[in-house]
């Protein structure tokens, strides 16, 4: 693994990101393999990748250096990777391989740490989960393969010389958590606010390398990615019922009662 | 000849499929706008719009700058040099939220700054592009005057030499951004004809009173402006500006994106018709399954597909360098009568939902009558149009 030391350097950064259908259209499974039908709906950026790219943005403008983003997905991804350069990232490394779809959470991030074994990093920063598949596994699994400290959910990152302080975020405050550099991070939403592309940096997207790699060229081994090699099998899917009508209680003077009586009874108090 | 049943169903917010045409970068442009304006400006506007005013315009002029709209289509001294077709797109984007928020960025960018771009000198250019691209500074530009509207040749406002000095009176009116503006680009007439100036807003003797009571473009300040013996260096004069030509080009760049605001405004009419029409259930059934109601939005679905394509068809024209400017009439003279057409169609479908703020509808129909005055009236394109056909003026 090709890991760039000495001080000061330039922080080499990657951005994990992730091609998913729009929150905002339906999304289908494919009936032939239970895998995402990802032709059927326009592929976004996975929101929180947004505010890793604008993360990594923003220590490459306080510590200088480059940043990469790396995303594993079908052809149309590029759409995303094009996004994502227009934000102002200086280039691209796009997996893609057919023998790659199908892959769950574990064997993407096996596929996405040999990709990064080729490339030069202090840090990888990531989205904390994803919004198709939410499984949040990527992060930590990603971590293990590159034996790397995880620092994940972070509200906020610092970097000084080789250490890393983040502001891990919790259910009741924050949790301060350090590590030597390289490693690996995962974000939240709390951390930024990710910026529009420029039209001048959407102009120079086209201009920027990307380069293209196959399982092959990233030494992914093909027995241990794919559908057929999954460690997970979707058994079985069903569209999600339509909403139910809401009860609607009208306070007759004992609109507090019937609420009340209508958590308990749902269990929710 | 592939099969045209198995053809996809054609998308009601783009029936012609005319974005299917642009290209990736074209599309990304459109998408960010889009974005912006959905997150940044469409919550607020009808406040603004209510209030007759836009509560913090250097906030955003600077996110207008940010994003690179400003003189997008612009070459060097920190425009992006976009394509017009990308630049139109921004436009159309723009104004589907607002008209208002649309002349904000036609102002800055295509008139303001398309004339120090196109007749100022290299100083002159350094010292005022790049800070009116990244939002820092707001321009405005003053042609009209309170007698001289569609015939701007008939100008007033005077600009004499005084040693190497020149001295400016006269008095402009409706001029967009006039009183927030840090810079102003001011048409005056001369003994050599009619001629361009920079004019600093805190220049002695320039003041700029806001126009109030606008039942139209509510969320933009429109202002007058008055010259009284303004005295400005030799360098304040664009170098490269002579006669009324040269204001009337910075106009046609900016007609050109207003054409493609109206498309704008008319898919949001448009658009929020569909949505009323299907939820909106009167005897016992949705508005929208009345043959009348369907006859509306035939003819509003008709409207902003022409228009889109027109503009388009503009768009590219311009960015081969073929764009004639009665073609820009063409468009501006048939898109915004379009979109008027169809903000009425859309008003009507929201009953009396319709006339108020929490629909766009009532609010995009009355700024295309501003829309439909600024930037040549409709009848002055007509004329336009018509000598282009015959060859015969009928102006004067
Ligand atoms: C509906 C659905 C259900 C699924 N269920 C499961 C399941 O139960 N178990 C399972 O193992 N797999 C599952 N998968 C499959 C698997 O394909 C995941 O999409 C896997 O690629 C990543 O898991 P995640 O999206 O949950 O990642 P998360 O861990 O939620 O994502 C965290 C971050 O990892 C990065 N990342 C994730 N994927 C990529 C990528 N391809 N390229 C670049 N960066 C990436 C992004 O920065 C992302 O923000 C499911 C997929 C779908 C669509
Ligand atoms: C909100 C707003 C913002 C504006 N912003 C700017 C700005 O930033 N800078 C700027 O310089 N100007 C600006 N204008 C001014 C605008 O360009 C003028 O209003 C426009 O040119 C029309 O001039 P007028 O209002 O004097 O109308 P008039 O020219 O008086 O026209 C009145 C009517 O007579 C018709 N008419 C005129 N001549 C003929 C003819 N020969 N044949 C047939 N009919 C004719 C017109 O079509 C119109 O119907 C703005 C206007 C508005 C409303």
């Amino acid at each position: 693994m090709g890991v760039q030391g000495g001080w000061p350097p330039a922080m080499n950064i990657v951005v994990l990101v992730k091609q998913v259908p729009d929150t905002a259209t339906e999304r289908k499974l494919s009936s032939d393999d239970k895998t995402l039908d990802r032709a059927a709906s326009d592929g976004v950026i996975n929101e929180l990748d947004e505010y890793a790219i604008e993360e990594a943005l923003l220590l490459r403008e306080k510590h200088g250096g480059e940043v990469t983003v790396l995303t594993m997905g079908p052809d149309q991804a590029t759409d995303s990777i094009r996004k994502a350069l227009s934000m102002g990232a200086d280039k691209a490394v796009h997996v893609n391989d057919e023998a790659l779809h199908g892959s769950d959470a574990l064997q993407t991030a096996y596929a996405l740490s040999r990709a990064l074994g080729r490339m030069e990093f202090d840090l990888v920063v990531l989205g904390s989960e994803s919004t198709d598949a939410r499984t949040g596994v990527v992060g930590a699994a990603l971590a293990e393969y590159l034996e790397l400290p995880q620092l994940t959910l972070a509200g906020k990152v610092d970097i000084e010389g080789r250490a890393i302080k983040v502001q891990r975020l919790t259910d009741y405050g924050y949790d301060v958590v350090e590590a030597q550099l390289p490693a690996v991070v995962s974000v939240v939403e709390k951390i930024n606010e990710p910026r529009y592309p420029s039209f001048k940096l959407i102009m120079q997207a086209k201009k920027k390398p990307v380069e293209k790699l196959t399982i092959a060229d990233a030494e992914i081994d093909a027995a241990k990615v794919g559908l057929a090699n999954a460690t997970t099998e979707t058994v079985d899917f069903a569209p999600a019922p339509p909403r139910a009508a809401g009860t609607i209680v009208k306070d007759e003077g004992d609109g507090g009662t019937k609420v009340a009586d209508f958590l308990a009874e749902k269990k929710f108090v | 000849m592939s099969d045209p049943r198995k053809a996809a169903a054609p998308d009601p917010d783009d029936f012609l499929d005319v974005d299917g045409s642009l290209s990736a970068e074209e599309r990304d442009i459109r998408d960010t706008v889009r974005g912006f304006a959905a997150r940044e400006l469409l919550p607020d506007v009808a406040d603004w719009f209510d209030a007759g005013t836009i509560p913090e315009p250097r906030a955003l002029a600077k996110s207008f700058g940010d994003l690179g709209v400003f003189g997008m289509h612009l070459d060097g001294y920190g425009c992006a040099g976009a394509s017009a077709v990308a630049y139109g797109l921004a436009c159309r984007e723009l104004e589907a939220v607002d008209s208002g928020l649309r002349s904000f960025v036609s102002v800055q960018g295509s008139l303001a700054m398309t004339a120090i771009h196109k007749f100022g000198s290299e100083e002159q250019k350094n010292a005022w592009l790049p800070r009116m691209a990244a939002g820092e500074l707001i321009g405005c530009f003053g042609l009209t005057e309170p007698d001289s509207g569609s015939d701007p040749g008939s100008m007033r406002t005077r600009a004499r030499r005084d040693g190497s000095d020149w001295v400016l009176d006269g008095t402009k009116m409706w001029i967009t951004n006039g009183s927030i503006a840090d810079v102003a680009v001011v048409w005056a007439t001369t003994e050599e004809g009619i001629r361009g100036f920079v004019v600093p807003t805190d220049a002695p003797g320039f003041s700029a009173n806001t126009v109030h009571g606008k039942l139209s473009l509510r969320a933009s300040v429109t202002s007058e402006l008055v010259l009284d013996g303004v005295r400005l260096p030799a360098d304040a004069l664009l170098p490269g500006s002579s006669g009324l030509g040269s204001p009337l080009s910075c106009l046609n760049e900016a007609r050109y994106g207003i054409v493609w605001g109206a498309v704008g405004a008319a898919r949001a009419c448009y658009r929020a018709a569909l949505d009323y029409a299907a939820t909106r259930e009167q005897f016992g059934r949705p508005i929208a399954g009345f043959q009348l109601t369907q006859r509306k939005l035939a003819d509003m679905v008709v409207d902003v597909n022409q228009a889109a394509l027109t503009a388009l068809q503009l768009g590219r024209l311009k960015d081969a360098g073929r764009c004639h400017h009665t073609q820009v009439s063409f468009g501006k003279f048939a898109c915004v009568a379009a979109a008027q057409r169809v903000a009425r169609e859309a008003r009507s479908i929201h009953g009396a939902n319709g006339i108020t703020l929490e629909y766009p509808v009532l609010r995009h129909m009355l700024n295309l009558e501003t829309v439909a005055t600024y930037e040549g009236t409709e009848e002055i394109h007509a004329l336009s149009l018509g000598h282009a056909v015959t060859g015969i003026s009928a102006f004067r």
